[in-house]
């Protein structure tokens, strides 16, 4: 019935969905299995892509040939560029999507793409010969033959649905949990552990008062999420801001007796930025307000989501303690937040591929590794998915390193050292911030995957090859353009910049501290035509590049000297448990991560400076 | 390689030659064994750590080498973190060579030098900071020399920088978290406050490594350059001041100091004159006191002697001094020798003069030929050595310890132009890693997730 299938999918949520296309488009023929068609690209939390280090991952993953930008930029509501009043490091997109169009638009892009085939069924177990990955089991005793098999199983393993006191199996309310795959992995020498998330409860839109919130509209010029051609975004739809006060407080209190997290039922540890509203005003109890993100599902349905109430406490107390928020006084509630428990398999068990150690062929990707987060799966998915056909193709593995990519930390941080709670992306976590912007995703992604072979990045590659020579061209403008006082101290002075006696070159202008090229050219017509074929990104990046250029130098330089001791390389037999002079627990890391490379080894957690010390003493540097 | 760690090693650990007693020290797993065969009294196998014993060592022919106390220390708790052994004998040469010749047919090992401390490190007993100490311990060879190297290893700048670094994370957390949660309700760091914090951290580095200048000295001595017209007696000088305590400074084998360099101990202070065999050879060039090479010696030294003859005519002393413009940068003595052959009621006078004209340098009248007022000088070479001590209890005296200092202080300095000028808040916190990151290079701790810890804890944040 079944063709022997080069990539099994296992799961078509962020990750898997990712996975399918970016095998597919590697030229792999892949098969998705998914327990349910009907629930592809569940947006199973909040109904919002990007953020602060989220978004650009997804700049990321749309460089490197994923969908999850394209299917954003089609169905979003809303459209916000974060963290605007900071340096361009720190710009951060984020849209509202319609959650049902996301679903369907996900679909459909995977429908389009004839590499992929589907199958309708719960994957019970995989098949394994000789530590080899060569197929799937699935719930009616099929058994589905495979070259490699990636599992996305999200929070479905033996998933723990806790409201209140109650508590029942499922992978997402309303629909059943898996079961058999973490024993046969377990069973096969893998470690499970257990993680906790939860959501919040969504309510009737009809019912709120929002004029007693404070309104958040989306930006009014919108910008986009993928580097394609995706439609810009005509009409928004706001979001709203209430808080929580002493009285909601006290209300929620009620009812700790009965929390799942309180009185130890739920044993899996919930990340700790992203807590539930109870364990907010436990452990910040001098805080006598938290902020509550009202949000719209989309555009055709009154459903909302209420951000920030995310709560595990039995459905009445979350009821008659969200009526005293302002604006929710005659809410209705159409269900009630929970908290959810999964099977994770620690990611240390993984190669930098994602592949696993113990057994070839087999991949994972998203919630199974530990991380949170549609963006931190969709990525991994499409790493995972690459490296399937890499691996299936016989060729190198696609690694991205520290410095090239969010994608490249994500990975690194957890192959090497693992996650105690849910594992999300900050911009803190990378080294090299400022070359990892999201506004160069594509110049220094793309090419990486069109040398391996990707298919249909023509469109992408030209854009790009156009973007780096009029970027050169805006470049050299700025630096040999002179400009005179009469034409540009009218501009100085309304910016409160310091007027010129003489004339300058453009560029000294632009460097100075607020000063930017969509102002100039707002103010002086001149510069304005000069720049008028070029559109705004490319105008943005030149920006960045000559006004932070010192700063892009220094971490291009400190990327360096990180870059030589990953070139250190440490040899896969390295006998740790004979070198004693390095610390017990050091020694069983490293045995057991068996790192490439001295720096992937001082990023092991538990290996300390000193033991990389012993390591270049023992290596004689 | 690995052979390092396993195998047992044994050196002398007072120094060489003859003196009261002579400490041996083994280290290794076979350490106590080894002993314990050879020795005659308690059983060493069986007894407890940090215990001493009394007893004597004989050889394979049941011969007495000598009486000794065997201090025995267990693993983990000595020095290098593996069972160690003293022995106390006689500080005879002839016997300590017996004794570690009857260890090295035993299969122990002469360690090399410093190799105890490189164990001790190895195994996780000190870190980077202590084990420099621990070096600079063993090549201490005065009392202030000494009480640094013991400061330092007890973590004095290793606990300060440690200090430093926590208080710089806070600030580091409060920016990192307003760049990722700067759309949540979070409070938002106070600039000012932030500036100060810098200022203020920025401030102790600069105390930290005013006192390496210091440090430095007390480790390689005080540079001290004697400098003046032909035939003024330099030489004579030197080697009076040289003579008497030559027998001091010894070149103890191991150390780094280059033993052509003349040295003097003073008062537990150590002086070192600068390309003094070289001064000596150049006399007939001193007159051009421009000559390249001996105006950068010169600019080394932190205490010059400007030697003159002595004379009636003290103007001709003063303008001759005065024609040297790089004395008035460093501390000076103006020595006026050759006092023997003036009328000594005079010299008095000729003293007060030349000081009052040269803005109250310290002027003595010597003779060098006969070693006449020598302690004078050197209790002024003291006073101005004390004089440049610092206030801190925390002295530096580690290049690389002032060189990542050096870099912290850069980062620090970028963060507050930053601040000044308006950069976006992630370059500041970028400059902020750095300084983060050259101080972990002193004390060995470094790591990124420092930073959302302390968010994590502090801090109400997500949705």
């Amino acid at each position: 019935m079944f063709p022997e299938y080069d990539v099994i999918v296992v799961g078509a949520g962020h990750a898997g969905c990712e996975a399918a296309v970016a095998a597919a488009n590697m030229g792999a023929k892949v098969l998705l299995a998914t327990m349910n068609m009907n629930t592809i690209a569940q947006m199973s939390c909040n109904p919002a892509i990007g953020g602060v280090a989220k978004g650009q991952i997804v700049r990321e993953v749309d460089a490197l040939g994923g969908y999850t930008a394209i299917v954003t930029d089609h169905t979003r509501v809303q459209f916000r560029m974060l963290n605007k009043s900071k340096g361009p490091a720190m710009w951060s997109p984020r849209a509202q999507s319609d959650r049902m169009m996301f679903a369907a638009k996900w679909r459909n892009m995977l429908e389009e793409n004839t590499n992929i085939d589907f199958w309708q069924e719960m994957v019970t177990g995989l098949v394994v010969k000789n530590k080899v990955c060569i197929g799937i089991k699935t719930g009616i005793g099929l058994e589905i033959p495979a070259k490699s098999v990636v599992l996305t199983n999200g929070t479905f393993l033996n998933g723990l649905i806790h409201i209140g006191d109650k508590n029942f199996g499922g992978g997402r309310a309303g629909e059943k949990a898996a079961t058999g795959i973490t024993e046969q992995l377990e069973s096969l020498g893998f470690e499970s552990g257990r993680m906790k998330t939860g959501t919040p409860p969504r309510v009737d839109g009809r019912t709120l008062d929002y004029s007693k919130m404070e309104v958040q509209e989306g930006d009014k010029e919108p910008a986009r999420f993928s580097f394609t051609d995706t439609p810009n975004l005509q009409k928004q739809i706001p979001c709203h801001i209430s808080y929580t006060n002493p009285d909601v407080h006290n209300s929620l209190k009620d009812g700790f007796d009965k929390s799942p997290m309180f009185n130890g039922r739920i044993r899996g540890l919930g990340p700790r930025y992203c807590p539930s509203i109870e364990d907010k005003i436990n452990r910040f109890a001098d805080r006598d307000r938290h902020q509550l993100f009202v949000e719209p599902e989309g555009w055709n349905t009154c459903e909302i989501y209420v951000n920030g109430f995310s709560s595990s406490l039995p459905e009445d107390v979350q009821y008659k303690s969200l009526k005293k928020v302002p604006g929710f006084e005659n809410m209705k509630m159409f269900r009630p937040g929970y908290a959810i428990e999964y099977d994770f398999f620690q990611p240390t068990q993984l190669k930098a591929s994602l592949e696993t150690r113990l057994i070839s062929g087999l991949f994972f990707a998203g919630q199974i590794n530990g991380t949170t987060g549609y963006e931190e799966a969709a990525a991994q998915g499409l790493m995972a998915g690459i490296n399937a056909a890499q691996h299936v193709a016989s060729k190198d593995p696609f690694i991205l390193k520290r410095s090239e990519a969010y994608i490249g930390v994500l990975i690194d941080d957890l192959i090497n050292k693992g996650t105690k709670e849910p594992y999300r992306m900050f911009t803190s976590r990378a080294e090299f911030r400022i070359l990892l912007r999201q506004d160069t995703a594509d110049m220094r992604l793309t090419p990486l995957v069109q040398a391996i072979g990707m298919n249909h990045l023509e469109e992408r590659m030209s854009k790009i090859e156009k973007k780096e020579t009029s970027i050169k061209e805006i470049n050299k403008f700025f630096e040999n353009r002179s400009i005179s006082p009469d034409e540009i101290n009218p501009f100085l002075e309304a910016k409160g910049s310091k007027p010129i006696n003489q004339k300058v070159k453009l560029k000294g202008i632009l460097l100075r501290p607020n000063i930017g090229i969509p102002e100039m050219r707002q103010f002086v017509s001149t510069i304005d035509k000069d720049l008028e074929k070029f559109d705004s990104d490319t105008l943005q990046t030149s920006e960045n590049t000559m006004k932070y250029a010192g700063y892009i130098q220094k971490e291009k330089e400190m990327a360096e000297k990180m870059d030589r001791l990953e070139g250190v390389t440490l040899k896969e037999d390295f006998k740790y448990e004979e070198l004693t002079a390095l610390s017990a627990e050091a020694r069983e890391k490293l045995n057991e991560l068996k790192p490439r490379t001295i720096g992937q080894a001082s990023r092991i957690s538990g290996v300390s400076p000193s033991d990389i010390s012993i390591l270049l003493v023992h290596m004689g540097r | 390689m690995n052979s390092l760690l396993t195998d047992t090693i044994i050196a002398l650990s007072t120094p060489q030659g003859e003196g009261a007693i002579g400490v041996i020290r083994l280290s290794g797993p076979k350490a106590i064994d080894m002993v314990d065969e050879n020795f005659a009294g308690a059983n060493l196998i069986k007894s407890e750590a940090n215990t001493v014993h009394y007893g004597k060592i004989k050889n394979k022919n049941g011969e007495i080498i000598d009486e000794c106390l065997a201090t025995i220390f267990r693993a983990p708790r000595s020095y290098t973190k593996e069972d160690v052994v003293e022995i106390s004998c006689h500080g005879s040469s002839y016997i300590i060579q017996k004794i570690i010749e009857l260890f090295l047919s035993q299969g122990a090992r002469a360690a090399n030098p410093g190799e105890f401390t490189l164990r001790a490190f190895l195994n996780g007993q000190l870190d980077l900071a202590q084990a420099e100490a621990v070096a600079d311990l063993i090549a201490s060879k005065t009392e202030s020399q000494h009480q640094l190297a013991i400061n330092q290893m007890r973590g004095g700048v290793s606990k300060m920088i440690g200090q430093l670094r926590q208080q710089l994370i806070e600030f580091a957390s409060l920016i990192e978290l307003e760049n990722d949660f700067g759309e949540e309700d979070v409070e938002f760091a106070d600039r000012q406050g932030l500036k100060d914090l810098v200022n203020k951290i920025l401030k102790i580095i600069l105390e930290l490594q005013s006192t390496f200048q210091y440090g430095n000295a007390v480790k390689e001595g005080f540079a001290v350059a004697i400098i003046g017209a032909p035939n003024v007696g330099k030489s004579t000088l030197l080697n009076a001041l040289l003579n008497e305590d030559r027998a001091i400074v010894s070149d103890i084998a191991g150390t780094t100091r280059d033993v052509v360099e003349d040295s003097i101990q003073i008062d537990g202070i150590l002086f070192r004159f600068l390309d003094t065999a070289g001064l000596r050879e150049t006399t007939d060039k001193i007159e051009s006191i421009g000559i390249e090479k001996t105006k950068e010696e010169v600019a080394k030294a932190r205490i010059i002697i400007f030697v003159a003859e002595i004379e009636e005519d003290h103007l001709q002393i003063v303008n001759a001094y005065k024609e040297i413009p790089i004395l008035n940068k460093q501390s000076s003595i103006i020595i006026l020798n050759k006092a023997d052959a003036f009328h000594t009621c005079h010299s008095y006078d000729v003293e007060e003069a030349v000081s009052t004209l040269t803005n109250r340098t310290p002027c003595i009248a010597i003779s060098a030929k006969e070693k006449t007022h020598i302690d004078k000088l050197k209790k002024q070479l003291v006073e101005i050595a004390k004089n440049s001590k610092t206030q801190a209890s925390t002295i530096l005296s580690n290049t690389r310890h002032f060189a990542a200092l050096n870099e912290t202080k850069n980062s620090l300095e970028a963060v507050i132009t930053g601040l000044d000028n308006q950069v976006p808040s992630d370059l500041v916190a970028m400059d902020i890693r750095h300084a983060l990151h050259h101080l972990g290079e002193i004390s060995g701790e470094i790591s990124t997730d420092d930073l959302l810890e302390s968010i994590f804890s502090n801090f109400c944040i997500g949705k």
